[in-house]
């Protein structure tokens, strides 16, 4: 029992660790943000890797999801005799929730555990004392350009995945399915508003602030040479699918009656 | 090795210095001046601090007590961008280059002349094949830190170091793990930064004929605090045991593992 209690409280220290960190992250990068130039080589450099190398890995995602969410909405629908109801179901649920979850989960795996990795392998290789030896600032440097670079990022990449979701869902329905395409399209226009591509947009800038504030507090925090890049790589990972997961959650909340 | 060139005044005072890393107490009280223009070495066994030391002279490291003075500023409880332009006048050679990764050899090289607001790309050109050709090492920017030697990969941290003629270098175990040919060139060039552009230098080492050919003075750390501090001369032919048997490698069988 007092094993059990221990780590309990280890497991709840460590958890109020990390958001403190995480917390005192994000204000140093704001602060960095309006106090040194952007570095627009760096930012040029991190939106490549983050945004235009994360394009395909987006198109799949979010046109498959489509595609099975259209074909298992009109194995049911149909039954009802709702046949003309998948297509706002689709978009809804594309633009709401499918889209930028699954897109954020998508870029965190690919992104943020290459980012946990990269600053995990610089703290232990005495990279980022270098950079502190050579007067520069390593949060200005190293994450500045990484947050900048997700924030414009993740939202398009976000649009992206709803703009294939809806396309694919419309594809499998109409075409495979046969759907009458002029349902699913008014429909979709009659129900789908503002309201849910924008949703959609802001909970990509969100997720982008965690995920790139998880993975690359994880990857600062590492130790343990070798050992801790790797624990840094996958609790990076593991971390920012919870964090983004519960965030969800609040968000569709908030959004819902903010938007 | 003293000449007319080292002043008396200090660039960096030592006070009093402590720290423990996890259980250990690894300094105890180190005090320590270095002169303006000399190149100090400082000499102790594996794991006695003398790199933690070397970390607390740029604030890399934070001291649990004591003072470390740069020119007339306290660095103790100073924050990272304080640290910044106190930073601009000191180098640091890192044990392993600490070079970085994403960037090409003659990029690493011009990193500092970059982040020193320099602009002109034939400048910085010229500055960092100079710098490559000291080094010994002509030709060789366009090449990956990965696809380096760790000797070479020494060298062309320390060109990057040095390229922006830093008043305090720090060197931490310039001359280890390389042939003896290149730890020369390396003692010759660290005796040639100092003399030509008049730069404090702290070395740490274990190399005795590094530390006999560069040093103007030799300290020793011993249990956490400096145990002796004079010429190399005096330092290489003392009788006291402790030092004797750093000096000439002679373990005691205390220092017996197996």
């Amino acid at each position: 029992m007092a094993g059990f209690v221990e780590m309990l409280g280890a497991r709840v220290l460590g958890m109020l660790t990390m958001s403190g960190q995480i917390v005192f992250l994000f204000q140093d990068v704001m602060r960095c943000l309006f106090r040194y130039p952007i570095r627009f080589n760096l930012l040029a450099k991190q939106i490549d890797f983050i945004g235009a190398k994360s394009v395909g890995v987006v198109i799949i995602t979010g046109g498959f999801i489509g595609a099975v969410f259209a074909a298992q909405c009109e194995f049911q629908f149909k039954r009802l005799g709702m046949s003309s109801a998948v297509g706002p179901v689709v978009a809804i649920a594309m633009c709401r929730e499918l889209g930028p979850v699954l897109c954020a989960l998508m870029i965190a795996g690919r992104v943020g555990s290459a980012m946990a990795a990269e600053l995990a392998t610089m703290k232990i290789t005495e990279q980022i004392d270098a950079l502190r030896a050579l007067a520069v600032y390593p949060t200005e440097y190293l994450i500045v350009p990484r947050f900048l670079a997700m924030l414009i990022s993740l939202p398009i990449l976000v649009a992206l995945a709803i703009i294939c979701g809806i396309g694919a869902g419309y594809f499998v329905a109409v075409h495979v399915l046969e759907v009458p395409g002029v349902y699913y399209w008014n429909n979709t226009q009659k129900f789908v508003g503002d309201k849910d591509i924008s949703i959609g947009v802001v909970k990509g800038l969100l997720f982008s602030i965690i995920i790139l504030l998880v993975s690359c507090n994880k990857g600062l925090q590492s130790s343990q040479g070798a050992e801790g890049v790797g624990l840094a790589t996958t609790e990076a990972v593991v971390d920012a699918f919870i964090c983004v997961l519960i965030a969800n959650f609040f968000f569709t909340f908030l959004l819902n009656a903010l938007l | 090795m003293a000449d007319s060139s080292i002043s008396t005044k200090p660039l960096v005072r030592i006070v009093g210095v402590e720290k423990k890393l996890g259980r250990q107490q690894v300094l105890r009280g180190v005090n320590l001046e270095i002169r303006e223009g000399e190149r100090m070495v400082i000499i102790g066994r594996s794991g006695g601090g003398k790199s933690v030391l070397l970390k607390h002279i740029i604030a890399l490291m934070q001291p649990d007590a004591g003072e470390i003075w740069f020119r007339e500023r306290n660095l103790v409880g100073l924050n990272e961008e304080e640290l910044v332009p106190l930073r601009k006048d000191t180098g640091m050679l890192f044990q392993n280059g600490a070079l970085f990764d994403s960037l090409s050899v003659g990029e690493n090289v011009a990193f500092p002349l970059r982040e020193k607001g320099v602009r002109d790309e034939k400048l910085i050109r010229a500055e960092v094949e100079r710098a490559l050709k000291i080094v010994d090492l002509p030709g060789q920017g366009h090449k990956w830190p990965a696809d380096l030697s760790g000797g070479m990969r020494k060298r062309v941290a320390l060109a990057r170091a040095a390229i922006a003629k830093p008043a305090l270098m720090l060197y931490d175990e310039p001359t280890s793990g390389l042939d003896p040919v290149v730890s020369d060139s390396i003692n010759k060039l660290m005796v040639r930064l100092g003399d030509e552009l008049k730069m404090t230098s702290v070395i740490v080492t274990h190399d005795m004929v590094s530390a006999r050919e560069v040093g103007d003075r030799i300290a020793m750390l011993y249990e956490g605090k400096i145990y002796c501090v004079d010429q190399p001369d005096v330092v290489l032919t003392s009788k006291d045991p402790i030092v004797y048997r750093f000096v000439n490698g002679i373990s005691d069988a205390s220092d017996a593992v197996f």
